[in-house]
């Protein structure tokens, strides 16, 4: 008031970037993982576990960093996504610490060697997954430069998909040829194909929409497209579908099938592309059911898991069990048996909430998926550029669709798929590639949310546009 | 491209409605139908987490018979018997792989804890954190007179029940061969099996099968008490002189029946009703049936409770039976307790019982109290009449025959100093070419019954074709009112 001080610029308010939001979001999240931490070791040993700080301030750093970044480099991406994601990724660690102890006391018991702690790991690949995430907010500046990599996108994903069919390196586990492995490390590439198709998928499609929705005959009162402007499509998607079907990873296929589909519908706005998905969903699926085996197991398993409960409904059943004895409230983190279901850690990782946290548990965790797909599809409808909207919708309908494959298949809804659940299951290729999966996400949302490039001097333009009359701006 | 988004939105949501849908179902509608299944282990696993209730006797020191300790595996706590196979049809027992027996199967719910009754104390356990424990189960048996009835089993195949006529409390009860339960209830999976594979072994005499309650045997001469109860009903005095011929000719029939080692009974043709069941005249007991009629005898022995399918005590018992339209020959033999006339020895224990108490008979019962873990009493057995088998006359006359049989008659080896004792001895033919069951049943003293008793030993034990229920059957008999007797 008494010095004449040169005037301040005029602060100009922007739209609210909601970072402080997602910053406290945080730590909720990170204070309740921490507390579910320290009930497994009250429930299990009677003592809170003595590297509860250190877990926690791993954890709460690697939150820490991902906020950060994303403050520095998307500040106007949604706030509710990384909380979410940290929420999960931190309860699924919780499991996996949770299921190591139960494997530990049951090999003790039976005087087997104890097996290696599976949480450790899962920790250093949670680590990975923050670092690729931060690596890709710092690097992908602008999503829409992604479409021009559509071509090399396709065929490192098909080269992704290929890879666990090469001798050396290429492993069979549980009779799905999915995985590989270099020196100590074993990798599952289809997460990290299914990302690069998506870019592929999204980038064709918005080239090509006009030809796809436009160009067309008519047969029986349905648009058909012409069969030429379906070749590329059509060949990428069979390509990673016999791919997988040779590899016998049916929640993949139908991973890869919906989202494709999915993309194509909301690309070209055509009905036909839905009713001709779905018949070639249902005619692959007969197909599949006459020829493969195992598929035939999966579906007599689904329909009668108690026709055969210690031998091939075995998984199913102890599954449902676990989820029934659960109830509610469950039985608490620590008090059940969840290591009774084979692939408790991985696959049927949902099974093991079911039974401790109970029904209260298992929707909280559903509605942390539905709040990430939806903020993700939020994201798609404000996005401006048909790229982004394409990719948000494919990456957040991925998300929502591999939730529903491997969490029906859990509770018997469906028939059982293996897929992992994004965050929480025990297995390094999935974290990572779906902590890349939410550092794209969160890209568009910034783009998305962000105002428009302002002028060079805000306060004259901002003067200017108040002056300036309302129009419409044809983009 | 937002109106198709906008439906893979609504999508989306479908999708989780559905996954949302589901869990509800199996979590909340199937949820009691999942946790009860047999097949799913998780709720037996939990079963070892908690603290199991002990099962207790009432005597001083409230010795345990069946405990939990703790362990340091996976399943917590490790049930264990300390006395090993003594108790061992009382208790049954507690496997992880073979499920529950006994008190720990019909008392499960007090045991674990789920009872309604201790509701209080496992919500305050839950409140103070404190270790959560089911309640205890305290019963009626006497160390002394158990471990006289397991003694007196030793290496034969039988059973024992010793009652308190005024109450209907179980003092002792025994089956034999037995097991010890302990070794079924262990966490080793391998050693479990091996041992329930010795027990169900053909020539294992089927130790897992509790005699006492369970089996159904034929009652022989003990089952002649029942015939002298209808007899004394219908107006016939202990002194009324019985035909009692040396061999009786069986109506409707080439066949005849006569006295063990073809003994006459009184002057050869009489003798009086007391006589006759003092020295156990066949002949006599089988015209006596004949007179009587099968309607008046099988009345007689459903008023002791024979026929009775829901009786529990609280294990289940099995139904004694006498067989329904008889022809002559058939009745005959009835009379005396052969043919198809079954009894559990239970059964007949409760036939002592009863005409030690006046007639009446009180309702056996196993379990005398069940505690709260910090030992308040939550229940409390209360005695009650289970049958007016006869009317305290008739009782008090039978009583007096029955003390002459152990006093002057074939039960003399159950003869205690100093103390009145009444009693029937039984010898059962049972398959041709094998030795009888040794039986007999009493109660002492006479004057003040405290404890009434039936024992059986399966084909006479070492005896063999020798045994009779007064040389094999009586001597346990008297042993187990003595111990009653001597606390």
């Amino acid at each position: 008031m008494t010095a004449p001080t040169a005037v301040a610029p005029p602060v100009v308010p922007g739209p609210a970037t909601r970072r402080g939001t997602e910053l406290a979001l945080l730590a909720l999240a990170l204070a309740v993982v921490l507390v579910a931490y320290a009930a497994v070791g009250l429930a299990v040993d009677g003592s809170v576990p003595p590297g509860t700080l250190g877990y926690g301030a791993g954890l709460g750093s690697l939150f820490l960093l991902a906020h950060l970044v994303v403050r520095w480099v998307a500040p106007y991406a949604d706030p509710l996504v990384v909380p979410c994601v940290a929420l999960l990724n931190g309860l699924g660690l919780v499991m996996v610490r949770r299921l190591d102890l139960a494997e530990a006391s049951r090999a003790r018991l039976a005087g087997r060697a104890v097996p290696g702690a599976d949480a450790p790991l899962q920790l250093v690949w949670t680590a990975l997954g923050v670092a690729l995430f931060v690596a890709v907010l710092l690097v992908v500046r602008d999503h829409t430069r992604l479409a021009r990599y559509s071509y090399t996108c396709a065929a490192a994903g098909l080269a992704l998909l290929l890879l666990p069919n090469l001798p050396v390196i290429g492993r069979t586990i549980n009779g799905a040829r999915l995985w590989v492995r270099v020196g100590p490390v074993q990798v599952q590439p289809s997460e990290a194909a299914k990302l690069a198709l998506l870019i592929f998928f999204a980038s064709y499609l918005v080239a090509k929409r006009d030809v796809l929705s436009l160009a067309s005959r008519r047969v029986a009162g349905l648009d058909l497209p012409r069969a030429r402007d379906l070749g590329p499509v059509l060949l990428a998607w069979g390509a990673s579908l016999s791919v997988l079907v040779l590899e016998k990873d049916l929640g993949s296929s139908l991973l890869f099938f919906g989202i494709f589909i999915a993309m194509l519908y909301v690309a070209t706005e055509r009905t036909s592309w839905l009713l001709i998905g779905m018949v070639l969903f249902a005619a692959g699926a007969y197909v599949a059911y006459l020829l493969f085996g195992h598929v035939r197991l999966r579906v007599d398993v689904w329909l009668h898991p108690f026709a055969d409960p210690s031998n091939k409904g075995y998984q199913l059943v102890q599954s449902l069990f676990g989820f029934g004895t659960g109830g509610i409230t469950g039985t608490g983190l620590g008090q059940g048996s969840p290591e009774s279901v084979p692939f408790a850690k991985t696959d049927f990782i949902l099974a093991s909430f079911g039974e401790e946290l109970g029904l209260v548990g298992v929707t909280a965790i559903l509605l942390l998926f539905a709040l990430v797909v939806e903020r993700g599809l939020r994201a798609a409808l404000s996005c401006r550029d048909s790229f982004g909207k394409l990719l948000a919708t494919g990456l957040s309908f991925a998300l929502a669709l591999q939730v529903f494959v491997i969490a029906g298949g859990v509770t018997g809804l469906i028939p059982l798929t293996g897929v992992t659940l994004p965050w929480l299951s025990y297995g390094g290729s999935s974290v990572v590639s779906n902590w890349v999966l939410v550092a794209l996400l969160l890209r568009i949302s910034d783009a998305a949310r962000r105002p428009s490039p302002a002028p060079v001097s805000p306060g004259t333009a901002r003067a200017a546009l108040q002056d300036a009359p309302t129009q419409v701006v044809r983009r | 491209m937002n109106a198709p988004l906008r439906r893979v939105a609504a999508a989306c949501l479908v999708l989780f409605g559905l996954l949302l849908l589901n869990v509800n179902y199996r979590q909340v509608v199937k949820a009691s139908a999942y946790r009860e299944d047999p097949r799913n282990t998780r709720v037996l696993v939990r079963n070892y987490e908690r603290a199991r209730g002990s099962i207790a006797l009432a005597g001083p020191g409230r010795p345990l018979i069946a405990r939990s300790v703790e362990t340091s595996g996976r399943l917590k706590y490790l049930r264990t018997y300390p006395a090993k196979d003594l108790y061992a049809h009382v208790t049954g027992f507690f496997s992880f792989i073979f499920g529950q027996d006994g008190l720990e199967d019909t008392e499960d719910t007090v045991l674990s804890g789920e009872d309604p009754r201790l509701l209080v104390t496992r919500l305050s356990d839950t409140l103070t954190g404190r270790e959560p424990h089911g309640g205890d189960v305290v019963v009626t048996l006497q160390q002394a007179a158990q471990q006289a009835a397991y003694d007196g089993l030793k290496g034969k195949r039988g059973a024992v029940v010793a009652l308190d006529p005024r109450t209907g409390a179980i003092l002792a009860l025994a089956s034999a061969p037995t097991y010890d339960p302990g070794q079924l209830s262990s966490f080793d999976a391998a050693a479990v099996r091996a041992y329930r594979a010795t027990l169900v072994a053909p020539d294992a005499g089927d130790p897992l099968l509790n005699r006492a309650l369970s089996q159904t045997y034929p009652p022989g001469s003990t089952f002649k008490v029942i015939t002298a109860a209808a007899a004394l009903q219908d107006g016939i005095t202990p002194d009324t002189q019985i035909p009692a011929p040396t061999v009786l000719d069986l109506p409707q029939s080439s066949g005849s029946l006569r006295n063990f080692s073809g003994e006459s009974c009184g002057n050869g043709t009489t003798s009086s009703l007391a006589d006759a069941l003092r020295i156990s005249c066949n002949t006599a007991f089988a015209q006596l049936g004949l007179t009587l009629g099968q309607d008046r005898l099988r009345t007689q022995a459903q008023a002791f409770g024979f026929g009775d399918r829901g009786l529990t005590v609280p294990e289940p018992v099995a139904a004694s039976g006498f067989p329904g339209e008889l022809d002559l020959p058939s009745l005959a033999q009835s009379a005396i307790g052969q043919r198809d006339v079954r009894v559990t020895p239970l059964q007949m224990a409760m036939v002592a019982a009863g005409i030690a108490d006046g007639g009446t008979i009180m309702r056996p019962y196993l379990v005398r109290e069940v505690q709260a873990p910090d030992l308040t009493r939550l229940s409390l057995a209360q005695p009650e009449t289970y049958r007016q088998a006869v009317p305290r006359a008739v009782a008090d006359q039978l009583k007096t025959m029955m003390e002459s049989v152990v006093s002057a008659g074939t039960g003399t080896a159950a003869q205690i100093p100093g103390v009145r004792v009444a009693g029937k001895t039984g010898t059962a033919q049972n398959r041709p070419g094998a030795a009888p069951h040794a039986w007999f049943i009493g109660f002492a003293p006479a004057d003040n019954p405290r404890v009434a008793v039936a024992v059986i030993v399966e084909n006479g034990g070492d005896a063999g074709s020798e045994a009779t229920g007064g040389r094999v059957a009586a001597p346990i008999a008297r042993a187990v009112m003595r111990a009653v007797l001597g606390s």
